[in-house]
């Protein structure tokens, strides 16, 4: 994986030393909460409900060991002894304290981590497909583009202060593992006479107005992604809107412009600055794929693997449910998830941690990766291996075979932490993964993407669940609407509201009555929900929500 | 009197140059107009509003010679970005110059180190 130069480290270095500076003059009081607002921004450090909160940047969720350790380490030392990892690939600390602030941004840059540009009305942490690298379906590991657009966007002096947040996601495959179309800029790559290059889609996105992203350049030659997106923010920057928050991302400055406009806007930018770099982005790019070069695969026999297979009817369970063929056929990608029954999504504990480092060193090629799905992926794993990385993750408890299933939800922090949250989304998706795992049923009920929003800014991704929930209050009460049908693949779709929503108490039992029309409705096991879904509409299914008496309709 | 900062710190001697005045709600079709001008100031009606970056940064790619110099509400961790987009320096009110005092301004003043963006557009 890429390393930092001396030019990254030392960048690091001085800008952790002007953060602790601006810390000592906010607790001296030489500056105000507002003034120092910004600041902390530029930084990860976000105020929420009961505490500072820190969000650390893993770029394209690729972790190696010592980082793992290092962030264990961390969550040990200075917060409750876990950390949280999110649906942008990064990992939140939730209770530090503002005086440690600064040494914990010490200790992430010994590892060549930080928090830089996890917040703010600025380029976000780029984000990229978690099977990167691995996957047999892949046309080019996307994640030396994602490093060359870190180092474009960290520090970029134009667009430090956009109109709003900005968010940039690459795929290296067709198949869509990492929400493209629901980010500012999506970045798919894609072949052309042999030539490597992006199909570029802009304006997609969640919050209170979801949107489909839309291309606006078909092929763009890979020499030219920099001044591409450049020209693109650059046009936004100037365009979109600062009066209102709510309409500031570019989602909705294409959306009132049009997309015929903004593509004209772009590609005469895209001439003015184009000239402005001079080739060394190129040359960069070459070392930064030099870097990204696959692990020596070990070549062994598999024999063991498939033995323990055909014995172990739980491993056999984790293995179908938590693999992914891997380029390399005598390998998996194993996925781990961080969706115990019960648990609160995402997060892992110290001690988990630990272990996944380990895991990672010794027997995975010291490689890690995080799911926008809040699930830790271990890239590159020969089957041989299998067996005692099972094993391991049995013993710290972080084998729950549940990949792609109803439990493997993602859910926002609502209002457990968040500031901006009006309703619980993690109790939530607790209850959900524990009524049907009392069921027995989610094995049955196959692949389902349940996401759970505790607001309407959407970070828990409900529009694009193929069972959206989103919690809203309706004068003092935890009111939850229902979505059916997102899809947050190539096939990408929001979901459609059912109707009136249901209160904390009744939100289960009416998922639940989804779950039972789609058990009845679906031709055999193969037909997963959204193919049910697609085929059907949202008839049946509201006709199974709502035919009862005890709706409780908002 | 407002006070001119520069990499060296705040001045006080005044220029004779003859500034044109624009907003960051600027049309940048209409930057073609400034740029025969001597002295362009673009404000800055927050720290947040960061428009004037992109209009700099227009304005010098398009040819522009003169001076220009940034003006409103700027604050000194944005030194390095208003120098790196393009402007020559700051002008700012004496009630501003106290809450943000000099020493602050010029620790960002080494704006040309650890600069990315000069760095991945370095010609070969």
């Amino acid at each position: 994986m890429y390393s930092y130069n001396e030019f990254d480290t030392d960048f690091v270095r001085e800008r952790n030393l002007q953060f602790r500076a601006q810390v000592q003059r906010r607790i001296q009081g030489h500056l105000t909460e507002d003034e120092f607002k910004p600041l902390r921004l530029m930084n990860g450090v976000y105020l929420q409900l009961h505490a500072y909160m820190l969000r650390v940047a893993i770029p394209y969720g690729t972790l190696n060991s010592a980082k793992m350790h290092k962030l264990a380490d961390i969550s040990k030392r200075w917060d409750k002894g876990y950390g949280h990892f999110t649906t942008r690939q990064n990992i939140q600390f939730n209770w530090p304290k503002l005086t440690d602030i600064s040494d914990i941004l010490d200790a992430l840059a010994k590892v060549e981590m930080h928090a830089i540009q996890t917040s703010g009305n600025t380029v976000r942490n780029v984000t990229a497909d978690h099977f990167s690298a691995a996957a047999e379906d892949e046309i080019e590991d996307p994640r030396p583009y994602a490093e060359l657009i870190r180092q474009w966007s960290t520090d970029h002096p134009e667009f430090q202060f956009l109109p709003r947040k900005f968010k940039i996601a690459v795929s290296g495959s067709h198949n869509d593992r990492a929400v493209i179309r629901a980010h500012d800029i999506g970045l798919q790559v894609v072949q052309k006479h042999g030539e490597t290059g992006f199909e570029v889609v802009v304006g997609g996105g969640m919050g209170r107005t979801p949107m489909i992203g839309k291309t606006i350049r078909e092929f763009l030659p890979k020499q030219d992604l920099l001044p591409y997106i450049e020209s693109v923010l650059s046009v936004w920057n100037l365009l979109g809107r600062r009066d209102n928050k709510y309409k500031a991302r570019i989602k909705i400055t294409i959306h009132e412009e049009g997309i015929d406009r903004i593509k004209s806007l772009v590609e005469e930018r895209f001439k003015e600055l184009k000239p402005s770099f001079g080739g060394f982005d190129q040359t960069l790019l070459e070392d930064i794929k030099t870097a990204f070069s696959l692990p020596d695969f070990k070549q062994i026999r598999t024999d063991g693997y498939i033995s323990t297979y055909e014995r172990d009817k739980a491993f056999r369970t984790w293995v179908d449910m938590n693999t992914a063929p891997h380029k390399q056929g005598d390998h998996a990608i194993a996925t781990v998830s961080l969706k115990a029954h019960g648990q609160t999504p995402g997060d892992a504990s110290a001690e988990q941690m630990h272990i996944l480092a380990d895991i990672a060193k010794e027997l995975t090629y010291n490689e890690l990766r995080v799911s926008h799905e809040q699930n830790i992926v271990l890239p590159h794993v020969h089957k041989s291996d299998l067996p005692e990385v099972y094993q391991r993750l049995v013993k710290a408890g972080l084998a729950t075979a549940n990949i792609g299933l109803i439990s493997d939800i993602i859910a926002c922090p609502g209002m457990d932490y968040c500031a901006l949250a009006t309703t619980r989304s993690i109790p939530i998706a607790q209850e959900i993964a524990n009524r049907f795992d009392d069921l027995k049923l989610e094995h049955d009920i196959g692949h389902l993407k349940v996401k759970i929003s505790g607001c309407i800014n959407a970070c828990g991704h409900h529009h694009v669940g193929h069972i959206g929930i989103l919690g809203l209050d309706r004068a003092g009460v935890e009111n939850y609407q229902i979505t059916l049908g997102g899809d947050a693949t190539q096939t990408a779709a929001l979901g459609q509201r059912t109707g009136p929503g249901f209160t904390a108490d009744h939100i289960v039992p009416a998922i639940e009555r989804i779950i039972t029309a789609y058990l009845e409705i679906r031709f055999n096991a193969s037909e997963t929900f959204l193919k049910v879904y697609n085929r059907v509409g949202i008839e049946p299914f509201k006709q199974a929500l709502y035919q009862k008496s005890e709706i409780n309709a908002a | 009197m407002k006070i001119r900062i520069k990499d060296t710190g705040f001045c006080t001697q005044a220029e004779n140059f003859n500034y044109i005045c624009i907003e960051s709600s600027f049309a940048e079709t209409d930057l073609a107009t400034l740029l025969n001008h001597p002295a362009v100031e673009i404000n800055f009606p927050s720290f947040s509003d960061g428009r004037g970056f992109t209009l700099a940064r227009l304005l010098r790619l398009r040819g522009f010679k003169g001076r220009l110099r940034a003006i409103g509400h700027i604050i000194p961790d944005q030194y390095a970005m208003v120098r790196r987009s393009g402007f020559d320096e700051i002008l700012i009110t004496p009630m501003q110059a106290k809450t943000h005092p000099e020493a602050r301004w010029v620790a960002r003043s080494n704006w040309r180190a650890r600069n990315y963006q000069h760095r991945l557009r370095i010609q070969v």
